[in-house]
């Protein structure tokens, strides 16, 4: 891939609408990711996180706005090459092929693969409990593996930029902490993720920032660490002045 | 002839009608499009094969190298071009867009070969057999169809299944979506699809040519007994559609056994008859393809 700078912008959203026919679902928002970041998009059900890495993958067609990356405009560009180009997504609802293995699954993920450190080994590995379910079709998976084979599934791609959709939905606490787990090794090898989760503590504990979503627009933009709880709290509920008023 | 003539003839049958099925049951397994020409495309492989035989003279089995790559291709560009505009939550634009294409197909042969029955003519290996006993013997050519039906049956199933390509195809059934996220073009993934389902049809309808008579009109005759093997074997299950050719055939060649006139009918009973008691088919989707 051309080779932009380190730390440099990665993923750029611009002022981003997105509409559900004659719905809105975003407004306005811009988000940047530098090369290396972890990123946490945060927000109640509805407040649009889904609908953002949707726009990101081309699933969804922006309305006005622009994202750009790795210093292009994604603009017209389909959802199928997007992945090529390093944008990996673990959609929402782990979304596996069911009839397919959990290998048959990360092979179809490294159709597009780009050079990198993530293979069928290194992605069991990271996710050892995977391994002795390896010819097992991924439809009968409890939900914890299926999470597992969804995020292996986009690593095999090697992607510049994963995203991950709602890790923990449906998941025991005790299941989402062991995925989380896998994070560092991630972006130890170099990936950017963006996270979007309701799972407020879980996502604020990996990620370097945060960003809120209330209603399709942003809330608050912070640090990780120049931020507190309620504050983050309050842009992800709404405040109860907004609500009172 | 006996009733264990009747039996393995039919099995035989089976094959031939298994052919006919495959590129339904993969049309349908892959895209969820039922093909309503499929029968007519079967004749204009016919056709296509009775005039490379009419003008170059080649034998019918030579001519497969020829029809059989040209219909894939036709099949391809015509799910680029037609069918995919088709594709969506509804499956009624692809039958409505295929039962037209039926009636183009239909009446284009018409028009340019009449509405006489044809037939491709194989010589003398179209009619030997071999003796087992008295009173049963198994024609080479039945034979051979059967064997071909086995093959193709297996080496979709192997490629389907072994290939990267497969797992593809496979995978855009599953969740054409995602698919897509894993950067395959599902546009490309389901005219492969098309191509590989022509080239089937393309194979049986000039098998069938060397078998039985055929005329611009047969299209919807075989359409219904591939349809009757593809739901008697279970939809989206190449070894059901096995299966299931093999149970049509057995019926209407036991029906005829029991009374000629009513060789058709037969088959169609025991088609109702897993319709109204195992409607998922005797293989049931889920099973490995």
């Amino acid at each position: 891939m051309t080779g932009w700078a380190p730390g440099g912008v990665l993923l750029d959203l611009v002022g981003v609408d997105v509409h559900y026919g004659d719905f809105q679902a975003i407004y306005g928002v811009s988000l940047a990711l530098a090369e290396g970041e972890t990123v946490t998009v945060l927000g109640a059900n509805g407040a649009g996180k889904s609908t953002l890495l949707k726009a990101i993958t081309g699933m969804l067609p922006i309305t006005a706005g622009d994202i750009r990356y790795g210093g292009r405009s994604l603009h017209g560009i389909p959802v199928h090459q997007r992945v090529g180009m390093g944008i990996a997504l673990a959609p929402e609802g782990r979304r596996l092929f069911p009839s397919l293995t959990v290998e048959e699954n990360l092979l179809v993920g490294g159709h597009r693969a780009r050079p990198g450190p993530w293979n069928r080994r290194s992605v069991y590995e990271l996710f050892p409990l995977l391994r002795p379910l390896r010819k097992r079709p991924a439809g009968v998976l409890s939900g914890g593996e299926q999470q597992a084979v969804a995020i292996g599934r986009a690593l095999m791609s090697n992607p510049r930029l994963l995203l991950l959709d709602e890790v923990s939905l449906g998941l025991a606490p005790i299941v989402v902490k062991q995925l989380y787990a896998a994070l560092p090794a991630i972006t130890a090898s170099g990936a950017t993720v963006l996270v979007v989760e309701q799972d407020m503590r879980q996502a604020m504990a990996v990620a370097d920032r945060v960003h809120c979503l209330l209603e399709g627009r942003t809330a608050l933009e912070a640090q990780v660490s120049e931020v507190t709880a309620d504050q983050v709290a309050n842009a992800y509920f709404g405040s109860i002045t907004d609500a009172v008023s | 002839m006996t009733l264990v003539n009747a039996i393995v003839q039919g099995v035989l049958l089976g094959g031939m009608y298994a052919l006919f099925a495959t590129g339904l049951s993969l049309m349908f397994g892959v895209m969820r499009v039922v093909n309503l020409a499929h029968g007519d495309f079967a004749v204009l492989g016919a056709f296509f094969a009775l005039v490379l035989v009419d003008s170059a003279g080649l034998s019918p089995l030579v001519t497969l190298l020829i029809v059989v790559p040209g219909m894939a291709a036709f099949g391809y560009l015509l799910q680029r071009g037609l069918l995919q505009r088709t594709v969506g939550a509804s499956p009624l634009p692809a039958l409505l867009v295929t039962f037209g294409l039926s009636i183009v197909v239909q009446n284009l042969l018409l028009q340019l070969f009449s509405a006489d029955q044809r037939r491709l003519q194989l010589g003398s290996f179209e009619t030997g057999s071999f003796q087992i006993a008295d009173d049963l013997a198994i024609g080479y050519f039945p034979a051979v169809v059967f064997a071909i039906a086995v093959a193709l049956l297996v080496g979709l199933s192997l490629f389907l299944r072994r290939t990267q390509l497969g797992r593809l195809m496979r995978a855009t059934s599953d969740d054409q979506e995602t698919a897509r996220l894993m950067g395959v073009d599902s546009r490309n993934m389901y005219a492969l699809a098309t191509a590989i389902a022509f080239a089937t049809v393309a194979l049986a309808g000039v098998l069938n040519g060397v078998q039985t008579n055929f005329s611009p009109a047969s299209g919807p005759t075989l359409l219904i007994f591939a349809f009757e093997a593809v739901i008697i074997g279970g939809l989206g299950n190449l070894w059901g559609t096995l299966l299931g050719g093999i149970v049509l055939g057995v019926a209407q060649n036991v029906g005829a056994w029991i009374e000629p006139a009513q060789q058709v009918l037969a088959g169609h009973l025991v088609f109702l008859l897993v319709l109204a008691l195992r409607p998922q088919g005797l293989i049931a989707k889920g099973a490995p393809v």
